[in-house]
């Protein structure tokens, strides 16, 4: 196993209790979790299972009612907004089901987001680099709506990693995705995983999807049932990137 | 997140709902074309009404007889016939030119004016040659009556230009003979328009002749001590500051002339009291059209607030990707209270445009009769408009970004 120097994700007993009227829901219940550097974990589990408030925990989206959660050896369990805000912007890289592009971004623009809240040095050679990095050199200048689902996914994935976060959460991105951009999307996830050693988490339904990965960890009621290596991890080629397939008439 | 990157997003974002943007900028627009137009109107009034009685002359002090009454109950102010023309004399030798620069004592009565089929009653007011300048009168043609025609209780008059518009029509009355109460004048001149109407129009509708004349063949007031009654003497002060003090010596001097111990028989009207009276009134007119035009500056404000809360509620799923992606709450304010500045400074810019074009239209349409408006259009103005408009977009910008920048980034990205 890994040093502990290592060790990106470390997460003890950590519990999110949410009031709904007057009843408290725990949806995420004494959750104890470490993920190294390097490694790339799926989140899988029925709806309802606490995967997405686990992810939301991850993500410093949301803080554990309670528990420590140490990102990177940083504690963030008790961190306030703004300085949540900055985790996410400097550490964090968010790929989602949606893709959650602005609409009236071009991808170069919709890439630039995480810049113009932090640091923002060579702000458009970085995006052209990161926009290159997943295939889509030709497309900068496009509007979300011009490009086909899995380009949308690609420029999120763009923009994750635009920062050179050292986290990277997926939650379903290949939801709204046929197989083929389904797969095309994961091998890109692997291909950063292995080649830039970037650590990865995607929360999915699809097990197809959750054998790409080396470590899966199961979910049911908000607790941690499984947590287990996959024996024959599967691997996907890369496309080179070739967006001609996916979109042209 | 600079000042630069806020701009383009506010622009970008104002950009995808044109109309519903061109929509809010209009009630601002509307707000502060609004404000400056009445304010330059009211400005123009003012201006226009303090010239119209500078046009009377200027530096002016009006000495009137008091009250007199008849069985105990009065006839009012200026009623009294104890104002002469001696006192009028005594004046203008008692002072040197240096301090009062000219008196000119009036009466004034009204009469039939004839010539050949047409007629007209108008006042006769009764002059001295001094009259011409202390009022600020020039000639279309002829003369002015002279000191000859004082001596000599001439038969001569001086026309208005109404009255020679409806005796004469267009033709030059000079050298005609007209009947005045029933007596022979001969008209040797001509007054220029002072171009009033309304309320001022008695300045063309008059006909001057010599005040001795106006005495002895026209009028029938006598004075207590046989002099020639005068119902105005109007005195020209050299120096505006000087005024107190004239009216002070003018006061002393008249009151020894009288015999006057107790109560004066005399009042003396400051012309620049008047003037300053006038303003406040007409300042309180623009106060009051400021305000109104303030209102719809306000009505708009709250049209950007409104569509501002609007827009925090589509955009809600755009505030939480900024948010997941590393935006603070500062960051989110910023953004939307930069949208809500640029549209009521960009409202507040076209508006000033706006307004300056109404200026233009109205500068120099007749308001009063043949009197023309003088818009007074004032840079403060534009500025003070713009402030308000950018403070507008500030203050009610706020409120809606507070709320976006307060929404909790997980229930802002599962909103659809």
């Amino acid at each position: 196993m890994n040093d502990d120097r290592d060790l990106i994700i470390d997460l003890a007993h950590v519990s999110k209790l949410y009031k709904m009227g007057n009843v408290i829901v725990p949806a995420l219940t004494d959750a104890s979790l470490s993920i190294q550097s390097g490694e790339m974990v799926s989140i899988v589990g029925p709806s309802g299972s606490g995967k997405s408030t686990l992810m939301n925990v991850l993500g410093c989206l949301d803080v554990p009612t309670s528990g420590k959660y140490l990102l990177s050896n940083e504690d963030v369990s008790q961190m306030n907004d703004n300085r949540l805000a900055k985790i996410r912007n400097a550490q964090i890289g968010f790929i989602f089901q949606t893709y959650n592009l602005l609409p009236r971004l071009t991808a170069l623009s919709n890439v630039e987001l995480p810049l113009l809240y932090g640091d923002s040095r060579d702000s458009k050679a970085r995006c052209v680099q990161s926009l290159e990095r997943v295939g889509l050199g030709e497309r900068v200048n496009h509007k979300p709506s011009e490009l086909s689902g899995g380009e949308q996914q690609r420029v999120g994935i763009a923009r994750a990693i635009v920062k050179q976060p050292t986290l990277i959460l997926a939650d379903e991105p290949t939801g709204n995705l046929d197989s083929h951009s389904s797969n095309e999307i994961v091998a890109i996830l692997q291909d950063l995983n292995k080649v830039e050693n970037l650590t990865v988490v995607i929360v999915t339904h699809d097990s197809e999807v959750a054998n790409c990965t080396n470590r899966i960890i199961s979910m049911r009621d908000g607790r941690i049932i499984d947590d287990s290596r996959v024996q024959n991890r599967r691997w996907l080629k890369t496309l080179e990137y070739d967006s001609v397939g996916d979109n042209q008439f | 997140m600079n000042l630069s990157v806020n701009l383009r997003m506010a622009l970008i974002s104002l950009n995808t709902n044109k109309f519903r943007s061109a929509l809010t900028l209009l009630g601002i627009v509307i707000g502060v074309s609004a404000v400056i137009s009445l304010m330059a109107i009211g400005e123009g009034v003012q201006q226009t009404i303090t010239s119209r009685i500078e046009s009377l002359g200027t530096n002016l002090l009006f000495i009137r007889p008091g009250e007199s009454s008849e069985n105990r109950i009065s006839r009012g102010q200026g009623s009294a016939q104890t104002l002469t023309l001696d006192d009028a004399k005594e004046l203008q030798s008692s002072f040197s030119s240096s301090f009062i620069t000219g008196v000119a004592p009036e009466s004034t009565t009204t009469k039939q004016i004839v010539w050949e089929k047409n007629n007209t009653s108008t006042r006769i007011v009764g002059v001295t040659p001094e009259y011409q300048s202390v009022r600020n009168y020039s000639l279309q043609s002829g003369e002015f009556i002279g000191y000859g025609h004082m001596e000599n209780n001439s038969q001569v008059a001086v026309l208005g230009s109404r009255v020679s518009e409806t005796l004469f029509g267009l033709r030059d009355p000079v050298g005609q003979q007209v009947k005045i109460g029933g007596r022979p004048f001969q008209i040797v001149g001509l007054l220029e328009s002072k171009g009033s109407t309304g309320s001022f129009g008695f300045l063309d509708d008059q006909v001057l002749v010599p005040i001795t004349t106006s005495y002895h063949r026209l009028s029938s007031q006598r004075s207590v001590n046989g002099g020639i009654t005068v119902q105005t003497i109007n005195v020209q002060i050299a120096e505006p500051m000087e005024m107190e003090r004239a009216v002070q010596e003018i006061s002393t001097l008249i009151r020894q002339r009288h015999r006057i111990e107790e109560n004066d028989d005399f009042t003396i009207t400051n012309q620049q009291e008047t003037i300053e009276t006038l303003k406040e009134t007409t300042n309180i007119f623009v106060i009051f059209l400021g305000a109104i035009a303030s209102i719809s500056l306000l009505v708009g404000g709250i049209g950007i607030m409104n569509i501002m809360l609007v827009s925090v509620t589509e955009r809600t799923r755009e505030i939480g990707i900024r948010k997941a992606l590393g935006a603070k709450r500062i960051d989110i304010l910023g953004q939307f209270v930069t949208e809500a500045t640029v549209l009521s400074l960009g409202g507040g810019i076209i508006g000033v445009l706006v307004g300056l074009f109404f200026i233009l239209m109205l500068d120099g349409k007749p308001i009063f009769g043949d009197r023309v408006l003088e818009t007074g259009f004032s840079s403060q103005i534009a500025i003070l408009s713009l402030a308000v408009s950018a403070g507008i977009g500030l203050f009610f910008g706020i409120y809606p970004a507070l709320r976006a920048s307060r929404l909790n980034p997980i229930d802002a990205l599962r909103y659809d």
